[in-house]
Order: C-alpha cells, then structure tokens, then sequence
C-alpha cells in the first residue's frame, strides 16, 4: 500500500466506517469474534478459533466471518466469543470450548438459537457507555 | 425452525438459591400452554451480575430486564410480554419507586463502567489498522499536525487535566511542557510499558487490543514536544503485546502514519521497540532509561529530570501506556470534554485489573470518583463462596491495604493517598478473611527485596530487615519491639531511598499496621493467626469426643505424628505436626480442627 495524503486517510475511514456499520465484509453477514488477548488464549481461545474455522469448513458456511479481537474485560470467564448475527440478539459466550465453538457454528449460526448456560449477556455494548 | 424471542433467565448461584430453576420450568411450561414454544426459547445464562434484585429474566431482542421475578410472575410474562407484546411494568427494574424503565441501558447499576482508554478493546481486531482508522483512529494526529501549533497541543493537554497513569499522578501537560520549553535539538518520546505491578494486566490487554491507540498518542506527544523519535518500553514476558505492538508499527509504517513526513505535513515521527528483562525497578523512569541505553537498570537522583536531561542527555517525555490511550480521544473530543469527567483533583477515567477474591475478575474501566463499594460489589459481583470482604490491595508493591471501612471512599490520587495507599497503575487485589494481613505485607516485601536494585542502602538494608522482622512475626517468634523497630525503618526508607521503588516499599507494612495493628498483636502474644495463613501458628487438634478411633488420620499423615490404637481417641503430636492439614481433610466424623 502506497502512503496516504490527508485525504486518502479521510476516505479509507469513511470506506471502513460504513463497512463496520453494514456488517458485511465481502458477502460475510455474520461475525464471530473471539477475544484473544493473552489471558483468552492462556483460557483456549486458539482451540476455540480452530474450532470454529473447522466446523464453519465442514458445513460449507461461507457467509461467516471470524474475526480476533483483544481483552473484552471479561477475564472471569474466557475464552469469550462474541457472535453477531442478522435475526438473532447480539450474544457473548463465555468458557468457551471447542465442544461449545461446535454449538455456536451449528446451533446458534445454523439452527437460530442460543446456548444454554453459556450467555454471558452483552456489557460492552448495552451495558457499558463507550466513548 | 427459527425463535423470534429469546428468554434468558440468570443461572447464576444466588439467582438460582433464588428459584431461577422453577422460573426455568414455568416458562417452558406456561409457552408450551400458549403455543409458543416453537418461537420463543428459553435459555439459562451466567450470572447477569445484579445478584441483589434475582432472580432476573432478560427478554431478548427487546432487552427488557425483569428483577426479582417469581415463579407466579411467569404466566405473567407470557401473557402479556411474549404473547401481546407489552411490558410488565411492575417486574421492571425501578431504583427509585418513580419512573418505571424499561431498557437494560437506563440501569445504572450498568452504567458504572466509562470505557475512553479501553474504546477499542475487545471490539476491533488489534491486527488490523482499518478497523483502528474506522473507529476514529488517526484522526487526532490529523487535527493536530494540520489545525494545531504544538503550543496548542500542550495547552489542551493541561487544559484536560490528565495525570499519569503510572501511578505517580504527574500532570501529563506539565511533562510535555516542559520537555516543549527546552531548546531545539534531538528530544525523545517514550513510552512506558514496563508492567511490574503482581496481578497487574490493564497495559498489557490495552497494547494487546488496541496498539494503534499507543502509537498515535506517541506521534502526538512528539509532535508537541518537538521529538522525532519514539521508544516503547516494554517488558519481554508480554510476547503478544510486543508483536501486536510490531504489527502495528509496520502497518503505520506503510501506510505513512510513522516515519517521514507524515501524511504530507512536514512532521517526522518513528517508534522503535525496546524490551526489558523484567526487573520492576526499570519502571522507575530513570532507571528505564538507563535500561534502553544499555546500561544496568538502576535510577539516577534527580532533578535533573528526564524532561530536562533523559535518554542520552537529551529531553526526554515518559508517559505511561494508559495515559497516551486517553491522549487520541482528549484531542478528538476536546479538553474540556474531558475534564467534566472525574472528581476535583483527577480527571478522567482508570482502569483497573480487578482480581483475587472477587466475583467477576476482570478489566474494567471507571470514571473517577468512583467508590471501591461500586467496583468490587457491583462491577465485580462480590466476594467469591460467600465470603466476607477483608482488605483490597492498590498499587501492587507500592501501594497499601485498604479495610472496609474506606470501601466508600471516591477514588482519585489524593484519597487513595490520605488512606495510605496509592492509585498505583491499577492493580486491585480483593480479599476475605481467609487472607492473613502480615502474610500479605510479607509477601510485597519479598517481592520488593528481589526488585531492589541495591544502589541505596535505604532500600537495599531496609527492606531486607523488614522482610526479617515479618518472617518472625509469622513463625510466631515476633516482639512488641519488633513492631516498632519496623515503624522506625518504614519511615527512614521513605525518606531516605533514591527512587519510588524504596520510598514506597514500605507502605504495604506501614497501612497494615495503621488498620490492623491488632492482627499484628495476635500474632506476637497469641501466636495466633485468625485466617490459618501462617502455617506455623496453626495447632491442629483431635477432640477426644468426637473421634471414633478410625485409625485413617494416623494412616494418612506423612509425618507420623498421630497416634493412638484402634477405637481409642488419637492424639496429634505437635512437635512432628507438619500442619499439612491432611488429617483434617480426611476425618469423616469432624473430630479434627485447628486453630
């Protein structure tokens, strides 16, 4: 990538805003987000992401984007994923394991319903006043 | 198949001793009776964290939140909510017996968290820069370096009221000033990522989930000061974070945020990593300078200070990770923005890594002012298994105990400090009464005589000799002289020590001795501890009523040290007990127990 002027900074974030808002990276309009801070991956979140990419692979889902993140500050209970999907309540698992990465993929992402005991509800959006 | 609502009912512990199970059933039931169990599904969630008014149902996509929600309650819900769509107003979560609210945002109890330094954390992927560039990133360093003199950069930093975040409280604008006043010439930007502190994560998880935000901060803070060239210092043991850190770098390298002439504007900036080996004292300013020259990392009196006279004799800025996070939003949102948030004296927010006997251990973020009350019982959920709030620890090393009955205390530098402890970087350690308040103060002073470096005798001596004193408190051998041998020895090492390391190596002694002089004497004319930390204080003791003559703790003890015949009462030897515990743990009838 060539160096940026001020106004090629100023479009790639307008191109990347509407982007985030949409939800939609190349025809992908559903995320899961694994938080991968080190004390995620000290919890798993590397076998948790594997998980997900390979069971994702094995039912052929492609309009499913995985994504890491940092720290959600939840470190009582990683690894932590987060999953948003069209027609579904915006929902942070958490102890999240390979077995539970499976359910998310097949039960949450194919099936439309959530899982049980593993809700960790939504601070970082309803609950928590970014700035 | 497909729900249209979801119903999350708390299962976390007290919910559930609440009847969170038989509102689980309810619903399945009273759904099944109104024909909604193909649309709406019922789900078990962690605990919710507002313990107080359980058992809770969450009705999902709505988000209406129902407190202390009886099995009886249930039909209601499904007639009216899920069936009709309305409200069950008199279910919603109402503090004030006033308005009735509906959605979870308006709770307070929620609102607690102020999130500035942590923004992007846990949101974007670190590894990308366009997710940074999305959410508002570089567009300070557009302001400054197109619409800003570094006059003006400084004066907003001041103006902001932001101190740093290391621990010390320095004002960050007076820093820069002063760094700014200084004559043209090579000037340095570093930045502080040496982590020390035990149980303290906030830098790490912020270079980790947000790099971009550090190295934005810094392209300010050298624009202003006037320095083309920026350090981050940062602690090998972090592997993530440093390559994150390389990451970032590189992207901003490539797409012109760092190097020469940035974005057009004349301004030359770049960042180079440093790493340490982990010694705590190279957190001290001076002494992490001496580290990045390659020198041993050891402090230097000052004045003159590292504005003045830093790396390589040059005026050198060191500002600590969490303080440059907020730097990218003062300037998007303005000083005065900022300085509305907070108490008198400290602006802004802290984060902190809230751990030990806490609930929900975590990374959390608070405006301050905030009460230890709100972060631990709220935020955190409480004292984990029931137990009872004993003392929380700010400020690692450095930093003093807190009792309960400062739990209502604002934070902010000045009060920690009138209660004789520090703000410290963050590091907030909850305990109960399991914990032994000398063992605690032992355990600092052998961190802090490890990371002494030695150069002073305060410190070097000092601390040795407090460590001594405490070792012989807790094997029960300790003197009311000792106690105000240690008092003499705090006092000298805070005034006499170089650096912060010796000046506050103390406080863990100093504030334990100040609100719990009475453990202190229990362990010198009892000998006795009253949590059962100190292992050499315990008696363990087999009531001759109760035991039956099983024979299974003389069986199980490695030291051999009970004995006794078959069907007659043991008798536990002292002089060979090893206090292990294992007979305690293994006596069916309750006959064990010590004291």
């Amino acid at each position: 990538m060539a160096k940026l002027t001020l106004a090629d900074l100023r479009k790639m974030r307008e191109e990347k805003q509407k982007a985030l808002d949409m939800r939609d990276a190349s025809n992908k309009d559903i995320q899961v987000i694994v938080g991968m801070g080190t004390c995620g991956i000290a919890a798993g979140a590397k076998e948790t992401f594997t998980s997900l990419i390979d069971t994702l692979t094995q039912k052929g889902l492609t309009n499913v984007l995985v994504r890491q993140t940092g720290c959600m500050g939840l470190c009582h209970s990683e690894p932590t994923v987060e999953v948003v999907a069209p027609g579904m309540p915006t929902v942070i698992y958490g102890h999240v394991d390979a077995a539970t990465a499976k359910d998310i993929v097949e039960k949450h992402i194919v099936g439309h319903e959530l899982i049980e005991g593993k809700i960790l509800d939504k601070p970082s959006v309803d609950i928590v006043k970014n700035a | 198949m497909a729900y249209e609502s979801y119903v999350l009912v708390c299962g976390g512990t007290a919910c559930c001793s609440g009847g969170g199970d038989k509102i689980v059933e309810a619903f399945a039931r009273e759904l099944e009776s109104a024909g909604l169990k193909e649309k709406v599904q019922v789900v078990t969630t962690g605990c919710l964290g507002f313990c107080e008014q359980g058992p809770i149902v969450k009705i999902l996509p709505q988000g209406t939140f129902y407190v202390q929600v009886r099995e009886d309650d249930v039909k209601e819900i499904v007639a009216e909510h899920l069936v009709k769509g309305r409200v069950v107003q008199r279910l919603c979560y109402d503090p004030e017996q006033a308005k009735k609210l509906v959605a979870e945002a308006n709770i307070p109890f929620y609102q607690k968290q102020y999130r500035i330094v942590l923004r992007n954390c846990g949101v974007i992927d670190p590894e990308k820069i366009e997710d940074y560039i999305a959410r508002d990133g570089y567009k300070a360093i557009e302001k400054v370096l197109f619409e800003m003199t570094p006059e003006q950069v400084v004066e907003e930093m001041l103006k902001s009221g932001l101190r740093g975040r290391g621990g010390a409280g320095f004002p960050t604008g007076m820093k820069w000033k002063f760094a700014q006043q200084q004559p043209k010439g090579q000037k340095y930007m570093v930045c502080n990522a040496d982590e020390g502190d035990p149980g303290a994560y906030m830098d790490r998880s912020t270079l980790e989930g947000d790099p971009h935000s550090i190295l934005e901060a810094m392209t300010i803070a050298g624009y202003a000061i006037g320095a083309s060239k920026g350090f981050i210092y940062i602690r090998a043991e972090y592997p993530l974070a440093i390559h994150r850190l390389q990451v970032a770098i590189g992207q901003a390298r490539e797409l012109g945020l760092l190097g020469d002439d940035i974005l057009g504007s004349g301004f030359s900036f770049d960042i180079e990593l440093r790493f340490g080996a982990g010694a705590f004292v190279c957190g001290e300013e001076t002494a992490l300078l001496q580290s990045i020259e390659g020198n041993r990392g050891m402090p230097k009196p000052r004045p003159p200070f590292p504005a003045v006279k830093g790396l390589w004799g040059r005026p050198t800025v060191i500002n600590n990770v969490e303080t440059l996070a907020n730097i990218p939003v003062i300037i998007n949102k303005g000083a005065e923005w900022f300085s509305k948030i907070g108490t008198a004296t400290t602006k802004g927010t802290k984060v902190f890594a809230l751990t030990g006997k806490v609930n929900n251990s975590g990374l959390i973020e608070v405006p301050m002012g905030t009460t230890l009350r709100e972060i631990i019982f709220d935020i955190g959920g409480g004292i984990r298994g029931g137990h009872q709030f004993k003392a929380a620890q700010t400020g690692g090393p450095s930093g003093g105990i807190i009792p309960p009955q400062f739990l209502d205390t604002p934070i902010d530098y000045e009060s920690l400090a009138k209660i004789g402890s520090i703000m410290g970087s963050g590091g907030l350690i909850v305990m109960d009464e399991t914990d032994c308040v000398v063992d605690i103060a032992k355990f600092y002073l052998d961190f802090t005589v490890d990371e002494s470096c030695g150069k002073c005798a305060p410190c070097r001596i000092g601390g040795r000799k407090l460590l001594n004193y405490l070792k012989k408190i807790t094997d029960g051998r300790g003197t009311e002289q000792d106690i105000k041998d240690m008092e003499a020895i705090c006092d000298a090492m805070n005034k006499a020590s170089l650096c912060g390391l010796g000046q506050t190596a103390s406080n863990p002694v100093r504030s334990t001795l100040r609100y719990f002089m009475d453990e202190y004497m229990e362990h010198i004319k009892d000998k006795k501890c009253r949590s059962g930390k100190c292992s050499k204080l315990i008696q363990y003791k087999i009531d001759p009523a109760k035991c039956k003559g099983c024979t299974m703790c003389a069986r199980k003890c490695p030291a051999g040290a009970i004995s006794g015949t078959v069907k007659n009462p043991h008798v536990i030897d002292p002089a060979k007990c090893v206090k292990c515990g294992a007979c305690e743990a293994t006596c069916k009838f309750g006959a064990i127990s010590h004291g």
